[in-house]
Parts: structure tokens; C-alpha cells; sequence
């Protein structure tokens, strides 16, 4: 019954969301409504009752399929598919998104409560925007929900029910990984809200700075999302499979990171745009892409095709119906974009030194990164497609390419923030950054010297970068607390500068604490495959490990092997560790569960391996310097552009009527 | 070698075959086989390797990280548990112990298997595309921002439409408003 509920719900979901899509943005239509305000208000005023209208529906259908799990009811295919008795609790819930169906339910709950959050944080809005950009939400509603009801229903029952589920698999049953896939989508499907703002401006054809001021928080918050999504995943492969990489350019990891690409040049491409109305028909590209790109990625991920041109055959009814969907989505809003953009003003003169000039390079080093992502990812199966040979293109092929870029991203970074708006003396500029460059160099000469890099070609140039992006970062902020004079006058400019301003630093401070991390661990690290009897002893880089032996481990519906290891500092015990290998019940390939020490300077990693007889078992050691700073440097960017959304700018209401009212566009 | 699991992240291959009522062993038959193609991953075998130094071993950590489990999904020779990867391993690992060089070992390997087998691929007219392209199509971007930049530093400053400055002016008071009351 309750499944049956579910479905029910999603098909009045369905039915609100054409609704949604058609009367408010008729309504914003209507009369001599474009961008005047006039319009026919009822049917604009519907926008937001059917927002929540859509969010609701969509709650109690996924607490249907929640409901499902938790009861075990093994009649519903998809719970059977990827549900155990045995399962504990929480991973009951958290593999109702473990699935196919499940993720897409997932995808179009979160993509509801965005619409929810845009109608409740959005009074100071002109109404006829605010319609116009639910309707926008409710279109791309409707091509998920058709999707899911007519090829991936998650409620589709199966008969005789089977007496038990076959488990979920194994490497989700992971907290990291439970919380992931929602993060990740809050940040793809939070651009649909960029991207709703840019075809509701483009339907409206009025393009200007009060746009972008109110499409920038929506962004952000998406993009900290996502930022997160992405960290969070690669913090669950570097634990989780037991291989100590954090990263590996697989087309999956790459179908997330494009639109996070994409999505940083977008913030930064709608700065100039809010503060100087330049840029303006870029930004729209933009937006429209960073949440194409998402989509893509879905396909790519979801189309089987990633595996291989043919896998597409196998499930062509899924594939297909995504490939019609991103050619609408994506075909659609780029030829109302060549309709209305060349309309649009492009104001905001600037000259070739300034901030606009900086961004824009940005901008053009974002593109690049995703150009060579989206090329990369797609290069073997155009190959294949073209019978112009199978070929592999991994890890070597795009560390050289972003190393061959990242340097002119890092330097620029440094610039950047320092250079004015619209016109900068180079001199100027020049006497500003000296002294942070000349510190940058002396980092860069004393690293290089073969006691600190030990002769690796890339550490003195990314610890160089690492501090370069400091010491710039730490004049501008001097440069901002100079304006008054006195203690009282410090803490006046301390207080003057915007949130903003701080989220930018700390922001950019990820930045280079992400660089200094990768150059670390990737030049650094050491690793070790051993075989060990219990009672044996191993050194690796200055560590000793002692073998204590392994023992057998239940777990709830698993049986795992657990090794038992000491490891000393010189004499000194730093810790013990317990690494895990689980065959599961449900069957499958068995599981590494890495043991890890961490800290902030290193990490110790140990990862068993198959027992060799005897109580001997082989093992793999790392030794990861700077690991950690790698996610911190992620943390510290979305906790930048947390600080930047918090600024009261974005709570100022649009007109003073309204006034009291306003004040929480940006708080989402 | 991530990618069996990576697909995990967001989709776990679906199951097709699996239909209930099947007899279990061939259930599980089925199973295993559908795992071995497809989940191969999120666990490692470790061969017992000697080497004679730590260089050695460093690099023939590097030479088979750079080679393709040629039957899992995306995973380098270092991290997979396939058989087949085993076998190249040991396979690798004698032609290293002959005292081939990387290069021999390597188009040893991409005769047997073809290019695929590399997760770089060979520099070759084939693959110009693959590794001029991405700095052909930045050089064009580059020029598209260059242009963009001198049109901007001759173009007019940008006007205010009435209408415009009117809501300027609105947004403007309200914030001293606002600023005011605090």
C-alpha cells in the first residue's frame, strides 16, 4: 500500500510540476509583462503555493521508498535489489540513493527543495522573476519525473516476493558514502537554480547588475555544496578502497568535477557582473552550462556509456530518453540565448590591467580545465566510435595537462584580488605585490634546494605557488586595514570590509592549502607491499610497524579479518591500528576497511591484503605527508563562499516597501 | 583502479539478470560472474615481489600503475584483484627482473594489447587530437579573451537606462535605510 502511495505522489508531483512550468510564467507573459511588473499577478502568484506544492509531494514519495526499506518490504523490486534484513539501520536509509531509481528520487527531492527555498528566501524578488524562475524549475521537473515514472520507477513491485533482498553493495555501506551522493546533488542540481535565474533573465530580456545579485547566493551556496560532494568523495576513495589515492580522473569522479569547474568560473564571472555589468552574456553562457554540464554528467554516469560505446545498447531506453532530454535542456536555452543575448548591453569598459581582466582570465583557465576534463572523458569513447582504436586516457594524460596550467591559474590568483576595477597602474600593482613576490621567491629558492625537495622537479614550484598565494593574499588584507588610523581605526576597517571580502581569502587560502597538500603527497609519500608473520616488525619512513596478527571479527551482516598493529615513532608507541578486510554476506568481492592514523602533517595508512598461510598476510603501508590538506584546502573554499553568501549585501531589499520583509534571500 | 567502486558512487550497476526464484546456484553463478566483470574493486592482491632496491620497487610501482586491468572497469594493474591483472603483474614483474627496460616492457605490452593497455597514450598521428587539441582550442580561447580585452578598453562606458537609475536610486536609499535604523 505504501509504495502505491509513493507512486501515487509522484505522479501528482508530475501533474504540479506542468502546472509549475506553464501558469506562472504565462502569467509573467501576460499583457506587457515582460520585466515591467505588470502581468496577470494570479497566475504569477501561483509560483510559490506550487513550489511547496511540489516539494510536499515529493517528500512523502521519497518517505514511501524510505518507509519500504526500512520495513524490508522485499515486494518492491528496487528495495530487493539493493536491500538486506541484515542491513543495519542507517544504510537501510541511505541505500534507498544506493540505486538507480533511487538517486534519480534523490535528484528531483533536492531539485524541489531548491524551488521551496527560491519561493520562501525570495520576498524581495519581483514577482514576475520569481515565477519565471520556478516555471523554469518546473520544466526540468518534468523531464526527470517522466523519466523516472516511464523507465525507472522506484515503487515497481515484483511477484512472488523474495524472502530476502540481496545487500547493498558493500562499498556504500559507508558513512562517507551515505552522505555523499546528497551532498553532491544539493551542489549539480542547486546550478539548475543559476540556471533558472539565467533563462528567466533571458525570457525577461532584462540583463543587468540586479540579476546578478540575486542569481550570485544561489550559486554559491550550489557551488559550496558541490565543492563538498566532490571532497567528500574523494576523502571516502582514499579510506575506503584501500589504495591510498585520493583522486583518479575516473569518468565519474570527472562528471562531477566539470560542472564545479565551470560553476568557480561562474561566481567569479558573476562578481564582474554584479559589481560592474560587464560580462553579461558570458555569465548567462555560464550558468547555462555549469548546470548542462550536470546534467551530462548524469547521462554519462547514468547512460552506461561511460563503459564503453556499446554498453549504451544495453539499457538504450534510459540512455535515449536522457540524450533527447540534455538535447532539449541544453538546445533549447542556447537558442534562446542567441535570440535574446545579442540584445543584451555589454557595459563596463575596462582597461587591459584590471580586476575585470584578472577574472577573465579566470574565467578562461576555468573554460580550459573543463575543455580538457570534458575532452579527456570523452576522447576513448569518440575513438572507439570513430574506429580510430581503443584507447585509455588516465591519470598521466591529465595531471600533465592541468600541471601545464595550474601554475598561470595560482600566479593570476595572486594578482587578481590586488588589482582594481576598471583601470589599475601597473606600477601601482607592482609596488603592491613586490614584497610578496620577492618573499614567494626566497620560498621557492630555499625549496629547492635538494634537502627540502629531495630533487622532486614539482615541490619547490608548488610549495613556491602555496606561499605566493599567502603572502599576496596577506598585503591586500593589510592594504584593507589601513584606512583609518589607530586601534579603533583598525577594527573600524576589520569591521568595514564585507564578508565578502573575507569568504574571497579564505576562499583562495584553500587554494593554497589544496596546492601545497597535492605537491606534498604526490612527491612525498612512500608506500610499501610487505609480507608479515605475526610478531614481525617494519620500518617505513622512520615509522616501525609491528604486526600483532589477525584475528576473525563479526560484524553485523559481514565477517571480517582484523589485523592488530603497533606502530612506534623511535621507541615511542604513536598508536594502534586495526585494519579490516570484510567478505559480506551478501556476497561479492570482500572489502578493505584501511586503517588510518591521521594528522595534520601525515598520515599512516595500513591496508591488509590476502592472508598468505601461516598467520602471514600481505600488506600495503603508506606513508602520506600532507594528505589532510588536500580536504582542507576543499573545507576552507566552501567555507569561503559561506562567509561571502552570509554578507548582509545580499539581504538588501529591492525596494522599501518590501524592506521589512527582505532579509533572507541569502540565508538558503 | 577506482572505478568499479567509483561507479558505485552513483550508480550501482543494476542488476538485470538477477530474478528471483532462480535457482541459487545458478543464481550465484551468475552473480560471481557479473562481479568479477564489474565490481572488481575496492579490495587488492599483493603478490609477493622482491626487488633488489627500493628503486626498483618504486619503479615497478610506477610501470604498472600506468597499465590497464584490461578486463575491469577502469583500474590500473596496481590496484585490481583480477586474475588476468595478476597474471600481467607477474608478467611484468619478470620482464623487469630480465633486466627489460620500461620502454621494452612497454611495447611488449602494446603489441600484445594494443594502446588501450596504456593509461597514457602513445604520442602518434592518431593521437595528436588527443594531445595538441585541448592547446589548440586554449590558444583560441586565448585569442577570443585577447580580442575581447582591446574591444573593452575602447569601448564606451556603460550608460544607465532612466529606468535603471531609477531602481538604482531605489536599491541605494533602501540600504542607507537600512543602514541608518542599525
Amino acid at each position: 500500500m505504501i509504495p502505491e502511495l509513493g507512486h501515487a505522489a509522484l505522479i501528482l508531483a508530475l501533474v504540479i510540476a506542468v502546472v509549475q512550468a506553464s501558469f506562472p510564467l504565462v502569467g509573467s507573459l501576460a499583457g506587457n509583462g515582460a520585466g515591467t511588473g505588470i502581468g496577470n499577478r494570479p497566475w504569477m502568484a501561483m509560483a510559490r503555493p506550487l513550489a511547496y506544492g511540489q516539494f510536499t509531494f515529493l517528500i512523502i514519495a521519497f518517505a514511501c521508498l524510505v518507509q519500504a526499506f526500512l520495513a524490508s518490504d522485499f515486494s518492491v523490486l528496487y528495495v530487493a535489489q539493493h536491500s538486506n534484513t541484515l542491513l543495519p539501520k542507517p544504510y537501510k536509509v541511505s541505500a534507498v540513493w544506493g540505486g538507480h531509481e533511487g538517486s534519480l528520487l534523490l535528484w528531483v527531492l533536492v531539485m524541489a527543495a531548491w524551488g521551496a527555498a527560491v519561493a520562501a528566501f525570495s520576498k524581495n524578488l519581483p514577482l514576475e522573476v520569481v515565477a519565471r524562475v520556478i516555471s523554469v524549475l518546473g520544466m526540468i521537473a518534468i523531464g526527470f519525473l517522466l523519466f523516472m515514472l516511464f523507465t525507472s520507477n522506484p515503487f515497481e513491485r515484483h511477484f512472488p516476493m523474495p524472502p530476502e533482498g540481496r545487500d547493498l553493495n558493500p562499498l556504500l555501506q559507508d558513512f562517507g558514502l551515505a552522505i555523499h551522493p546528497p551532498m553532491l546533488y544539493m551542489g549539480y542540481v542547486g546550478f539548475s537554480v543559476a540556471f533558472a535565474f539565467a533563462i528567466a533573465a533571458l525570457i525577461g530580456g532584462r540583463l543587468d547588475a540586479a540579476w546578478a545579485r540575486w542569481s550570485r547566493p544561489w550559486t554559491t551556496v550550489a557551488w559550496v555544496f558541490l565543492t563538498i560532494g566532490i571532497a567528500l568523495g574523494s576523502w571516502w576513495a582514499y579510506y575506503e578502497l584501500g589504495w591510498g589515492g585520493w583522486w583518479f580522473w575516473d569518468p565519474v569522479e570527472n562528471a562531477s568535477l566539470m560542472p564545479w569547474l565551470v560553476g568557480t568560473a561562474l561566481i567569479h564571472s558573476l562578481a564582474v557582473t554584479e559589481k560592474r555589468g560587464a560580462f553579461k552574456s558570458w555569465t548567462l553562457l555560464l550558468a547555462i552550462f555549469a548546470f548542462s554540464l550536470s546534467l551530462l554528467g548524469t547521462f554519462l554516469v547514468r547512460s552506461g556509456v561511460l563503459t564503453s560505446v556499446h554498453a549504451f545498447a544495453t539499457d538504450p531506453e534510459r540512455g535515449l530518453f536522457i540524450l533527447i532530454f540534455l538535447c532539449i535542456v541544453i538546445g533549447g536555452s542556447l537558442a534562446l540565448y542567441a535570440w535574446r543575448a545579442p540584445k543584451v548591453s555589454e557595459g563596463g569598459r575596462f582597461d587591459l590591467v584590471s580586476r575585470e581582466s584578472a577574472l577573465l582570465g579566470n574565467n578562461l583557465l576555468f573554460v580550459a580545465f573543463t575543455v580538457l576534463v570534458l575532452f579527456g572523458t570523452l576522447a576513448p569513447l569518440i575513438y572507439e566510435a570513430f574506429g580510430w582504436g581503443k584507447i585509455s586516457v588516465g591519470f598521466p594524460w591529465f595531471n600533465m595537462m592541468f600541471l601545464a596550467l595550474a601554475p598561470f591559474l595560482a600566479i593570476l590568483l595572486g594578482i587578481g584580488p590586488a588589482a582594481r576595477w576598471k583601470h589599475d597602474d601597473p606600477g601601482r600593482l607592482i609596488k603592491t605585490l613586490w614584497i610578496a613576490f620577492a618573499l614567494s621567491v626566497v620560498v621557492l629558492a630555499i625549496s629547492a634546494l635538494p634537502v627540502f625537495s629531495g630533487g622532486h622537479f614539482w615541490v619547490p614550484i608548488g610549495v613556491a605557488l602555496g606561499a605566493w598565494l599567502l603572502f599576496s593574499h596577506a598585503t591586500i588584507v593589510r592594504d584593507r586595514l589601513k584606512n583609518k588610523r589607530g586601534f579603533d581605526g583598525w577594527i573600524a576597517d576589520l569591521r568595514g570590509n564585507g564578508r565578502s571580502f573575507y569568504g574571497m581569502v579564505t576562499a583562495h587560502m584553500g587554494v593554497a592549502v589544496f596546492i601545497v597538500g597535492v605537491t606534498m603527497v604526490s612527491n612525498f609519500q612512500v608506500e610499501e607491499d610487505v609480507r608479515m608473520s605475526p610478531g614481525d616488525s617494519h620500518e617505513l619512513a622512520g615509522y616501525r610497524f609491528e604486526f600483532l596478527g589477525a584475528e576473525k571479527a563479526p560484524g553485523p551482516n559481514y565477517m571480517a579479518d582484523r589485523g592488530h598493529f603497533k606502530v612506534y615513532d623511535g621507541d615511542k608507541q604513536i598508536t594502534e591500528l586495526y585494519p579490516e578486510k570484510r567478505s559480506y554476506l551478501g556476497g561479492g568481492m570482500p572489502m578493505t576497511e584501511a586503517a588510518i592514523d591521521a594528522g595534520l602533517f601525515r598520515d599512516i595508512y595500513i591496508s591488509l591484503g590476502e592472508h598468505v598461510g601461516d598467520g602471514d598476510w600481505a600488506l600495503r603501508l603508506y606513508y602520506k605527508p600532507y594528505v589532510r590538506w588536500i580536504w582542507l584546502g576543499a573545507i576552507l573554499m566552501a567555507l569561503g563562499g559561506i562567509l561571502a553568501v552570509s554578507d548582509p549585501r545580499y539581504r538588501t531589499a529591492r525596494s522599501r516597501s518590501t524592506a521589512p520583509v527582505g532579509g533572507i534571500a541569502a540565508r538558503a | 583502479m577506482v572505478t568499479a567502486s567509483r561507479m558505485a558512487l552513483s550508480e550501482i550497476p543494476d542488476f538485470q539478470m538477477y530474478e528471483i526464484g532462480m535457482p541459487a546456484l545458478i543464481k550465484s553463478f551468475l552473480l560471481s560472474m557479473l562481479l568479477l566483470t564489474s565490481l572488481t574493486a575496492g579490495a587488492f592482491t599483493l603478490e609477493e615481489f622482491t626487488f633488489d632496491s627500493p628503486e626498483q620497487q618504486a619503479e615497478f610501482r610506477e610501470l604498472i600503475s600506468k597499465l590497464r586491468c584490461l578486463v575491469c572497469q577502469n583500474e590500473s594493474l596496481a590496484g585490481s584483484k583480477a586474475e588476468l591483472a595478476q597474471d600481467l603483474r607477474n608478467e611484468v614483474y619478470k620482464m623487469m627482473r630480465a633486466g627489460q627496460s620500461q620502454e621494452e616492457i612497454l611495447d611488449f605490452l602494446t603489441t600484445r594489447y594494443g594502446d588501450f593497455v596504456l593509461y597514457s597514450p602513445p604520442l602518434k598521428p592518431s593521437t595528436y587530437i588527443l594531445w595538441f587539441g585541448p592547446f589548440v582550442l586554449i590558444g583560441i580561447g586565448a585569442a577570443f579573451m585577447v580580442r575581447a580585452l582591446l574591444r573593452k578598453k575602447s569601448a564606451p562606458d556603460a550608460e544607465l537606462s532612466d529606468d535603471d537609475r531609477l531602481r538604482l536610486k531605489d536599491m541605494l536609499a533602501d540600504r542607507d535605510g537600512k543602514a541608518n535604523q542599525s
